[in-house]
């Protein structure tokens, strides 16, 4: 039933050419050389012609190639024996264990109907002070986190995912650094996280076209882990590879660029990823947290720019750690009045004070005088970057709630907060 | 009729199916691919030689060459009658609810559901006698939908004047039952149901004639109403960086605005933010009618992962809705949030056929047709002589922020107020973010324009010694001009911000506006006696802190009048004059 072709008429960037009937739009293909098989995929119909992207590239391929056509779109295996798990972009493993056709789904299966959403209230504690407290992570949120390259965005997202109290996470690479692929692994190793993770590596070195495949098949496994009831961490790094993966393959396609030369629909190609964050109403819940580095420190750039206003919220890293003002996230309300009662206090008063804080800090570069009520807000601000900043730090969120408190005791008198009296009674520390 | 024209598949790239054939194609007529089972909707948007391309509203994986497409002979349509008020729609017309319940958590692709249930029934009362002329758009009978007389109207497609040849007694009927007949001055006779379609890219225009926006539509949002006003019948933008709370705005006035009916576009956006809206508004009780807000409100969803083709007509699914309910004179405000994700829908397509690009690839037409779908705003005077509107609010969400972007420009040429949010206003949390010193309305406000322009005066001041005081600092700034900054903080904190968690702060009606904004332009009036910046500054801190007790104690309660005593007492202590 399966048709073989062999007659091979295009070949530019990694997209083939094929002269073929009957052959289904995003159909997958094996294409057979003398270097071994690769899969393709289709991506576009016209009268006999097909074109095809080709997931190992198309080096080495010839015009006299076999093609074969195997009539149904890309599928992954899902399911329990995944756990554990290791895979490239093309869901090939890559640690040695067996291949895996089992329950297989199709990869970009269609949206969620949003009536069939709830509205997320669950809170991710991750034991960082920067998130738990001033912008907490919340079951089904889609965040990225942005940050010039360079910056500590995969340790961040390892700690996340080791201290973050979720069913399965599913970690997606794309474009990384062998390095940084032996990183989390040995990471998740460490801290017995790989048992219940599943990780999918597409590493610098691999062909660009796997690198477009690797969201697709963490989010169709993590939307099945999901629908048995289980609550998924999705972590893509770094969606910037992704972006330009994109990129390439619209330019091979002669596609008119919009903006830097992305396609037009990039900000359509990263919802349909990112919109796979759902919280189900009577099942499990997908979450995403996705490295994103923007060129340069400009957030205006089309990447970052497009994300932000996908995403609810984001996370900005920077000089090492998570900036209270460039970060945001947008579902906190929906958790933060349920954990203490004075958190949205806390959370609301130190940020004003930091504000400040900043802005002396530019009136001291200036050499304007510092009054005393300077010297109090610098001595504020060196604390609260220390104690509370810092990524080091890894403490639960009501100690990062009372460490707040102390902070503000050893800077300033009950009044100088703001902060309403009953709150004060109720948490300000006693004694001197 | 004959058999219905197909055609077949050549060409496949993404959403775009070319098909050639070999009768006659509509521009813009509905065809239906057909892939198996399936039957996807696809719309023709070019005809060249004896092929024509068309969008489909759904993805086209495994679509194959050869395969059959059937044209309908039809423009998209919406399908418009009694039920639509609470619905939630795709944008196709789809209702999500029933969807959900046919197939679950995924939507299903070429799964079309009728809009209005055939099944409910409505009791039909009618206003017309048989012999009686009517004109389309003429009002023949109404049902009760909600809170609303639900006008039955003569279809808009009909031609000139129709003699009613018949109309049933009242009493219970379905939607796509007949009502009437009409015979048009050929003597032919035609049927009329309580549903009608109208083909969703053409305006409605059975009514009389079209009037000046003028009455300002009161939004209770205070930068807005007394600054920035609307017009009812008017057209305003914000346009905003991401974060900026473009969307929190427009909920706000979704909630608040003095309106009949308010149609909701959620065009492209999060699906998290629907949810929000969808899952609220059956709890929230209008205070105007006594009944949840849902009973007012249509929403049409078509999300960012939904079919992109989906999400270029939905604004214009939207917009009919919105001007049938015109029709019956009521007041109707369209929000879609967001503009720009329309106009990237416009570019895809256009990137598609290989149209030449224009700025940032957006296509030449992109203002025409921006301009097109604004203008369908309007106050007019129905047939009867009442008068409805539509009032169009869009969201714009310019890329990297920056206002010389083409959807930008291109809105800000066709409405009649624009409400700039700004980054650093919504860092500040000083929302709404709207800034004043950018935004701009061409429609009079209820506040009196003399008193309006002081207020503007105040801020644009502020703002100059702001500046200043960055380069000379505190020390280096003049009493005066120091005293000038603060009042501009504090108007800008107490009057233009607003908390939005606060159950009295969150929406200040036209009365309370007047008052309070009456009672700071005495402030602003009056002459001041300090001896330094410290008493100043410590002075409009404590105004501002009674002032934000004010703002979120309930109108003339006990609070109120004690908090308004309060803050006269400290103005008698400091005002030299005034």
């Amino acid at each position: 039933m399966q048709k073989v072709y062999s007659h091979i008429t295009q070949i530019a960037g990694d997209v083939i050419t094929v002269e073929a009937d009957d052959i289904g739009n995003s159909e997958l293909a094996q294409v057979t050389t003398r270097r071994g098989t690769s899969l393709a995929q289709v991506i576009r119909l016209d009268g006999k012609k097909v074109f095809l992207q080709v997931f190992s590239g198309s080096r080495g391929i010839s015009t006299g190639d076999r093609v074969r056509f195997l009539g149904h779109p890309m599928r992954i295996a899902t399911g329990d024996a995944l756990l554990g798990r290791i895979f490239n972009g093309s869901g090939k493993p890559l640690d040695n264990g067996p291949e895996l056709a089992d329950n297989l789904v199709e990869v970009g299966t269609p949206p969620v109907n949003p009536v069939k959403r709830i509205i997320p209230d669950k809170m991710i504690r991750t034991g960082i002070p920067m998130i738990d407290m001033f912008n907490s992570l919340v079951e089904s949120q889609k965040l990225p986190v942005f940050s010039i390259p360079g910056e500590p965005y995969n340790e961040l997202l390892a700690r996340i995912a080791i201290q973050a109290e979720v069913d399965v996470i599913i970690l997606g690479g794309m474009g990384l650094k062998y390095d940084d692929f032996l990183f989390f692994r040995d990471t998740l190793e460490e801290h017995g996280a790989l048992t219940h993770s599943i990780v999918f590596m597409h590493t610098a070195a691999d062909p660009i076209v796997e690198c477009l495949l690797v969201p697709d098949i963490c989010l169709a496994v993590a939307e099945n882990c999901a629908l048995q009831g289980r609550r998924v961490l999705v972590l893509l790094t770094d969606m910037s590879n992704f972006c330009d993966a994109l990129k390439v393959i619209s330019i091979t396609m002669e596609q008119i660029p919009s903006n830097r030369g992305y396609p037009g629909d990039l900000y359509s190609q990263l919802a349909a990823r990112y919109e796979k964050a759902v919280d189900f109403d009577t099942a499990g819940s997908i979450t995403i947290l996705a490295a994103t580095t923007m060129p340069g420190d400009d957030v205006t750039h089309p990447i970052p720019d497009n994300t932000g206003y996908i995403t609810e919220g984001q996370f900005y890293l920077k000089n090492g750690v998570i900036e209270p003002f460039g970060s945001l996230s947008r579902l906190k309300q929906q958790v933060n009045a349920k954990t203490r009662d004075d958190h949205r206090t806390i959370m609301d008063t130190m940020i004003q004070l930091f504000a400040e804080y900043r802005e002396t800090l530019e009136k001291q570069a200036m050499g304007f005088q510092m009054s005393a009520w300077d010297r109090k807000l610098l001595k504020y601000g060196r604390l609260f970057e220390d104690r509370m900043m810092s990524l080091k730090v890894n403490i639960p969120l009501e100690q990062a709630l009372d460490l707040g408190w102390e902070i503000l005791h050893e800077c300033f008198s009950p009044e100088e907060t703001g902060i309403k009296k009953s709150l004060i009674e109720k948490y300000w520390p006693k004694g001197v | 009729m004959t058999a219905p024209r197909t055609g077949r598949i050549t060409k496949i790239i993404g959403n775009m199916v070319t098909a050639s054939f070999d009768s006659a194609v509509m521009q813009n007529e509905v065809a239906y691919v057909l892939h198996g089972p399936e039957r996807l909707k696809s719309e023709v948007i070019r005809v060249r030689g004896n092929v024509a391309e068309m969008q489909v509203y759904e993805t086209t994986g495994g679509l194959k060459i050869g395969e059959e497409v059937e044209f309908t002979g039809e423009l998209l349509s919406a399908e418009l009658g009694p039920g639509l008020l609470g619905q939630i729609f795709d944008g196709l017309q789809n209702p999500l609810p029933e969807l959900a319940e046919q197939c679950g958590y995924f939507l299903q692709r070429g799964r079309y559901i009728e809009p209005l249930p055939a099944g409910a029934t409505w009791y039909f009362t009618p206003i017309v006698e048989p012999g009686a002329w009517v004109r389309p758009g003429d009002k023949i009978g109404f049902v009760v939908e909600k809170i609303f007389k639900h006008y039955c109207m003569v279809p808009f497609s009909f031609q000139g004047n129709l003699e009613v040849a018949s109309i049933r007694d009242p009493g219970d009927c379905t939607p796509h039952q007949e009502i009437a007949r009409l015979r048009d001055t050929n003597g032919k006779t035609h049927p009329v149901s309580l549903t009608q379609e109208w083909p969703v890219k053409i305006p409605i225009r059975a009514y009389r004639e079209k009037l000046r926006s003028g009455e300002p539509l009161v939004t209770k949002m205070r930068i807005i109403d007394t600054l920035f006003p609307v017009a009812l019948g008017g057209t305003y933008c914000i346009p905003g960086p991401f974060g900026s709370g473009k969307t929190v705005l427009q909920q706000l006035i979704s909630r608040h605005a003095e309106v009949d009916v308010v149609v909701i576009a959620a065009c492209g956006e999060r699906a998290g933010e629907v949810v929000e809206t969808l899952k609220t508004f059956p709890n929230i009780i209008d205070p105007r009618t006594n009944r949840p807000l849902s009973d007012r409100t249509v929403i049409i969803s078509n999300t960012s992962s939904m079919p992109v083709a989906a999400r270029e007509s939905s604004v214009y699914t939207a917009v009919t809705i919105a001007e049938y309910y015109r029709q019956m004179g009521l007041h109707v405000l369209l929000l879609a949030d967001s503009t720009s994700r329309w106009a990237q829908a416009i570019r895809e397509m256009s990137g598609r056929l290989e149209e030449i690009p224009g700025e940032e690839a957006f296509p030449a037409y992109l203002e025409s047709h921006i301009a097109s779908f604004y203008e369908r705003a309007g106050v007019v005077r129905l047939n009867d002589g009442s008068t409805g509107s539509i009032t169009i609010g869009g969201a714009v969400s310019p890329a990297g922020g920056n206002f010389e972007e083409p959807v930008t420009q291109a809105t800000l040429k066709v409405v009649g107020a624009f409400h700039g949010l700004s980054r650093s206003r919504s860092d500040a949390r000083r929302y709404p973010a709207i800034d004043p010193l950018i935004s701009w309305s061409k429609y009079s406000s209820f506040i009196d324009e003399k008193q309006r322009e002081r207020g503007l005066m105040i801020l644009r001041k502020g703002n100059d010694v702001a500046q200043m005081m960055k380069v000379v600092g505190e020390e280096g700034t003049a009493l005066p001009d120091y005293i000038e900054y603060l009042e501009a903080e504090f108007f800008d904190s107490v009057y233009l911000q607003q908390n939005a968690f606060d159950p009295v702060d969150e929406a200040t009606p036209r009365e309370r506006q007047e008052y309070i904004y009456d009672f700071i332009s005495q402030i602003f009036e009056s002459e001041f006696d300090f001896e330094d910046k410290d008493t100043a500054r410590h002075f409009f801190q404590q105004l501002r802190q009674l002032f934000r007790g004010w703002n979120s104690a309930r109108w003339k309660s006990e609070e109120f009048e004690r908090t308004e005593r309060e803050i006269r007492e400290l103005l008698l202590e400091r005002v030299k004059r005034g």
